[in-house]
């Protein structure tokens, strides 16, 4: 009896340490950090950003660091903004959220990074978010389309960076309906929020039309039996809410069953290069009849950047010349670029934010909506919202691989908005002339 | 009905390649008593080359042949340099040795031709509900499968394997050199694993492309019965057409915890698989 | 295979102890001792290295939990994770759905759902043998976190759930981490206290009986079946608390994070440290933290080209995995014991023969 009166001792000194009220969640608190400028000296500025580099998630995924790298590089050797250089580092955290938290913290407490810029991922990035507040670390150009990136009062600091899925899903819907009115829809989507998301936006417009909705999981690359449930549904038009892999896989799996659907694919999968490349040795085997332009050709999808292809676009040709002298073993793909923009973005705001940043001076660059570049869309930066690209352009891939725009840009919010056309000016790199004073 | 047909006719294809995989494990757990963790890495880096070659030379069958033969060099060095020092040691050293192998080459792999995707193309046409390239996986898998027992009953090189296996001691004293039949095994082993990965892996190949396969090979061989080549075969068949109706009446996510489920099922009622034996033996 | 639950250096002192104290209060004084070197380290450290402390810690837990499972009674298990994907959950869900229950209430429930769940596999893994139950403790870990995706609205899909755990108390002034790393380390080495003195006793003798034979142990009047169950129940008991903690540092409870790689590095942790050894555990516990971290850094320093710096640090840990078992066959515990034999042989020498 007495031992046990030993064990009962030190546990309740555990109950006294941890018995102070409910462990669970209760708002207020919040965050005040005093503006600081943590990660600046007198000529770096040091940034972290956490991208899936190894594991399942990594393919499709592991080269957009490589892009921002290259553009950094092109800063740094130009100079740097106001004199300072960009020191880029990038963790990885292979997807998976328990190391998200791990290397974020790493970034913040053991290399004090003055921000983190573009942490990828929903199922990742949302397990630091609430940190980053409220450590009132930037948390600048999130890359996922999630709605919960704007969120002007509870995260202050974070802010999105590509079209959200809602948005977009909207574009994609209004379009549909006008263009094939009364053919039958189904939806494939990726089943986590990037599927939820994009319906909310879909449901809008072409609800009715719609007779089939199938849902793939990331981790299941046997996509055949929920093509053969479109197929069985008679779905004329397939919405596809994927990943280039994905899409990819169902335009394979499509081809396997003799189903010839019209698909649209939203800009996270519609990557014409990226496809192309996953798609081209099918051309040799299947002799003629399958090459990767022909899988290809017709496909319709979104985006709010220019499209690598486009070699007249300054902004791609600006581009090209960095990758084309930092990288150029790298294929130049719309996923290389969509790195190579945002680490030019943050460049914009940093230059922005004056001769002396701080945290919270970049905020406040990021917020006044001052920043325009490489999209074809505005930010929705303002002091209310921390929305990023508010709206995309549809374009058909043509016989070549090469794209067509055939609806220009348009923008829209992510509630029950209209949808307008943009009709906004675009600066060149000239004009922003970054690296000039 | 259709849609009936559809899964079927797809369950049966990627059973296929489960069933070969699983009898890759086999093979290596009949000869010396360790489950392979390092099978699917072996596998991957033969496909790996066999892209390659196939990329340099543009023939997929020279690539093919490639990958088979490396396979085989893979398999044996393995045997030699890792598993044969550890053969007295528990199974727990050399699970954990093959993990490690598996994580060395996979990021080897990642390493050399990066961790992105890669397009790596079919044998044959893969359009068609039940295509030329599904009959062709179907077909070699059974063929090999077919091989793999008649050299194991009817050949003395089979017989030896077995000697060599379950009573290595009685084996040694008529004769038999234990040790290359261990290697044997093992490089034929892996020859069917390559095999496996070359079918599995189209249409991309990157470096954890053959993991979720490598988990279905297990429970296919787990429910077949490790030891049992035959119900092996016939576990990766039921797996792979039982886990098509789920993914395609019950949704995608649903397809590891129905595997799951399979197994549990199975082992409770056999607890060495549907055709394994009851007891199993200690070497 | 010895369990050794007392440091080298103070095995003379303890043997001596062991006549004139009881264990159950030797054991709390040692963990007593632990706790204040625990908390001494946290004062002198940072707070990244705070977090990388309270990471061994829960790491700790689990790893002990598999080493009396796998160690003790010889049943391996590839699929602990899943013990942990649920205690996080259910601290999660607390923390969500009951946010007035105390966290150390969180934290008790996180560890009897891993311990029911452990009750459940073990009834159906205690007719298994060697590689039926590996190949039935990996489809734990693969199926199990795929039930997130079919409960979306509860379990919040793929993204999982994420929180804030309260457990400050508002007058104290101490940096968030640090509180945490000691609450995460208290839990676990109450949790120790109780493991060990199992593992030492009757039970532990009763497992180490079926695992080196387990008819002689049923000849021997010990209920192989009910050992081999309570020995699951026991290392889910501690997996799910190591999940639970998990969940309370790191505010997340997410499929992605419970992947089969974390069972299996679970397992390779056991065998790094040394087979067998809690002293092993604590050893594997810090390998799988600092081998991933050095070996980043090296990748880092080297500026190699990104594919190759991107694949080192799994490179490395492969390589580590193969040369720890081909050289140190029982572990990093296992070498510390060799060290210190060849310490000592020279000062033995005087006083009497080498006995071994």
């Amino acid at each position: 009896m007495r031992l046990t009166r030993y064990g009962a001792g030190f546990v309740a000194l555990a109950l006294a340490l941890t018995a102070c009220g409910g462990a669970g969640e209760s708002d207020g608190g919040g965050q005040q950090a005093a503006d600081s400028a943590v990660g600046i000296t007198k000529d770096t500025v040091t940034i972290g950003t956490h991208q899936p580099l190894t594991g399942p998630a990594a393919p499709g995924y592991s080269k957009i660091s490589v892009g921002a790298r290259a553009v950094f590089q092109a800063i740094n050797d130009g100079g740097g903004i106001n004199g300072r250089k960009i020191d880029y580092k990038v963790e990885d955290d292979g997807y998976n959220p328990t190391k998200t938290v791990e290397v974020v913290k790493k970034l913040v407490l053991q290399d004090k990074v003055f921000a983190i810029v573009g942490g990828l991922g929903t199922p990742t990035h949302s397990k630091v978010v609430d940190y980053l507040n409220t450590e009132g670390v930037p948390d600048l150009l999130v890359s996922s389309g999630a709605l919960a990136w704007d969120n002007p009062q509870k995260a202050p600091m974070t802010f999105g960076y590509q079209v959200d899925y809602t948005r977009e899903g909207k574009i994609q819907g209004k379009y549909i309906k006008d263009t094939f009115a009364g053919k039958k829809i189904g939806y494939f989507t990726q089943n986590d929020d990037v599927g939820r998301d994009t319906q909310a936006g879909l449901d809008q417009f072409v609800k009715d039309q719609t007779v089939v909705r199938q849902g793939y999981d990331s981790a299941n690359t046997d996509v055949t039996p929920q093509l053969s449930a479109l197929k069985t549904a008679g779905a004329e038009v397939v919405v596809c809410e994927c990943i280039p892999a994905f899409t990819a896989l169902a335009i394979l799996a499509a081809a396997k069953i003799g189903y010839k659907p019209q698909f649209v694919v939203s800009s996270i999968g519609a990557d014409p290069a990226t496809l192309s490349g996953l798609l081209q040795d099918f051309a040799k085997r299947g002799g003629a009849s399958v090459s990767s332009a022909q899988l290809l050709s017709g496909l319709i999808g979104t985006g709010y950047l220019p499209d690598v292809a486009q070699t007249s676009d300054p902004w791609v040709a600006y581009f090209k010349g960095i990758h084309d002298k930092y990288i150029p073993k790298e294929p130049l793909t719309n996923t290389l670029f969509y790195g190579m923009v945002q680490a030019y973005t943050f460049a914009q705001a940093l230059k922005a934010a004056g001769p002396d940043p701080t945290r919270q001076k970049i905020v406040d660059a990021m917020s006044s909506g001052a920043l325009k570049g490489p999209g074809l869309t505005p930010f929705g930066f303002s002091k209310d919202s921390h929305s990023g690209y508010t709206g995309a352009y549809v374009f058909k891939i043509n016989p070549d691989t090469t794209t067509t725009v055939i609806q220009p840009p348009s923008v829209t919010d992510r509630g029950t908005g209209a949808i307008t056309a943009y009709t906004g000016e675009r600066a060149t790199p000239e004009q922003v002339n970054l690296l000039g004073k | 009905m259709q849609e009936f047909l559809d899964l079927t006719l797809g369950g049966i294809s990627a059973g296929a390649v489960y069933a070969a995989l699983g009898l890759a494990l086999v093979i290596i757990y009949r000869a010396t008593r360790v489950v392979n963790f390092a099978q699917p890495a072996l596998a991957l880096i033969s496909t790996y080359l066999a892209y390659s070659v196939t990329k340099a030379t543009g023939s997929y069958w020279l690539g093919f042949a490639v990958a088979i033969v490396a396979g085989t060099v893979l398999g044996v060095a393995t045997e030699r340099l890792l598993i044969r020092p550890l053969r007295h040691r528990s199974e727990l050293s050399s699970i954990i040795v093959t993990l490690g192998l598996l994580l060395v080459l996979q990021a080897i792999a990642g390493m050399i031709w990066s961790n992105e995707p890669l397009a790596f193309p079919y044998a044959f046409d893969f359009r068609g509900r039940f295509s030329a390239n599904d009959l062709f996986v179907v077909l070699i898998v059974l063929a090999i499968a077919g091989l793999v027992l008649v050299v194991f009953k009817y050949t003395p090189l089979g017989l030896r394997m077995r000697a060599a296996a379950f009573a290595p001691d009685v084996a040694r004293t008529l004769g038999v050199r234990v040790g290359l039949m261990l290697t044997v095994g093992w490089g034929l082993a892996a020859a069917v694993g390559s095999l496996a990965g070359l079918l599995a892996t189209p249409p991309f190949l990157f470096p954890n492309v053959l993991d979720g396969v490598f988990v279905y090979a297990l429970t296919a061989a787990v429910l077949g019965g490790l030891d049992n080549p035959l119900g092996t075969i016939a576990g990766g068949f039921v797996l792979g057409v039982g886990l098509s109706y789920v993914s395609g009446y019950f949704g995608p996510e649903m397809v590891t915890i129905a595997a799951l489920a399979i197994l549990v099922v199975v082992l409770i009622v056999r607890p060495s698989g549907l055709f394994g034996r009851a007891k199993v033996r200690r070497v | 295979m010895t369990v050794r639950t007392s440091l080298p250096e103070t095995r003379v002192e303890t043997a001596a102890k062991k006549r004139t104290l009881p264990p159950l209060l030797r054991h709390t004084l040692f963990a007593l001792a632990a706790f204040a070197a625990v908390v001494l380290l946290t004062l002198v450290t940072d707070e990244f290295t705070n977090l990388r402390l309270a990471t061994i810690g829960y790491y700790l837990i689990a790893v002990a939990g598999l080493t009396l499972l796998t160690g003790l009674t010889g049943q391996v298990s590839l699929g602990h994770g899943a013990f942990m994907f649920i205690g996080a959950y259910t601290v999660a869900l607390l923390v969500k759905h009951v946010p007035s229950f105390p966290l150390w209430a969180d934290l008790l429930l996180a560890s009897a759902a891993g311990g029911l769940a452990g009750l459940l596999a073990g009834a159906a893994a205690a007719r298994l043998r060697g590689p039926y139950l590996a190949g039935a403790t990996l489809a734990l870990a693969v199926g199990l976190p795929a039930l997130t995706r079919r409960f979306q609205d509860f379990l919040g899909g793929s993204n999982g759930l994420s929180f804030t755990v309260h457990s400050r108390p508002s007058g104290v002034a101490v940096p968030e981490l640090r509180w945490q790393t000691w609450i995460v380390w208290l839990s676990v080495l109450i949790a120790l206290v109780l493991v060990v003195n199992v593992v030492r006793g009757r039970l532990g003798r009763d497992f180490r009986a079926v695992r080196d034979d387990e008819v002689a142990a049923s000849l021997s009047g010990i209920a192989v079946g009910r050992t081999k169950i309570l020995a699951f129940l026991i290392s889910a008991v501690c997996g799910g608390l190591a999940g639970g903690l998990q969940a309370f540092l790191l505010g997340t409870a997410a499929p992605g994070s419970f992947t089969p790689a974390l069972s299996l590095s679970l397992l390779a942790a056991v065998v790094l440290g040394g087979l067998g050894s809690l002293w092993g555990a604590l050893w594997g516990a810090v390998a799988l933290v600092y081998f991933q971290a050095w070996s980043e850094d090296l990748a880092d320093v080297l500026h190699l080209n990104t594919d190759v710096a991107n694949n080192l640090p799994l490179a490395v840990y492969g390589v580590i995995l193969i040369v720890v078992v081909l050289a140190f066959p029982r572990g990093i515990q296992g070498g510390f014991q060799k060290l210190r034999g060849l310490l000592r042989r020279p000062a033995e020498k005087k006083e009497n023969h080498e006995t071994h």
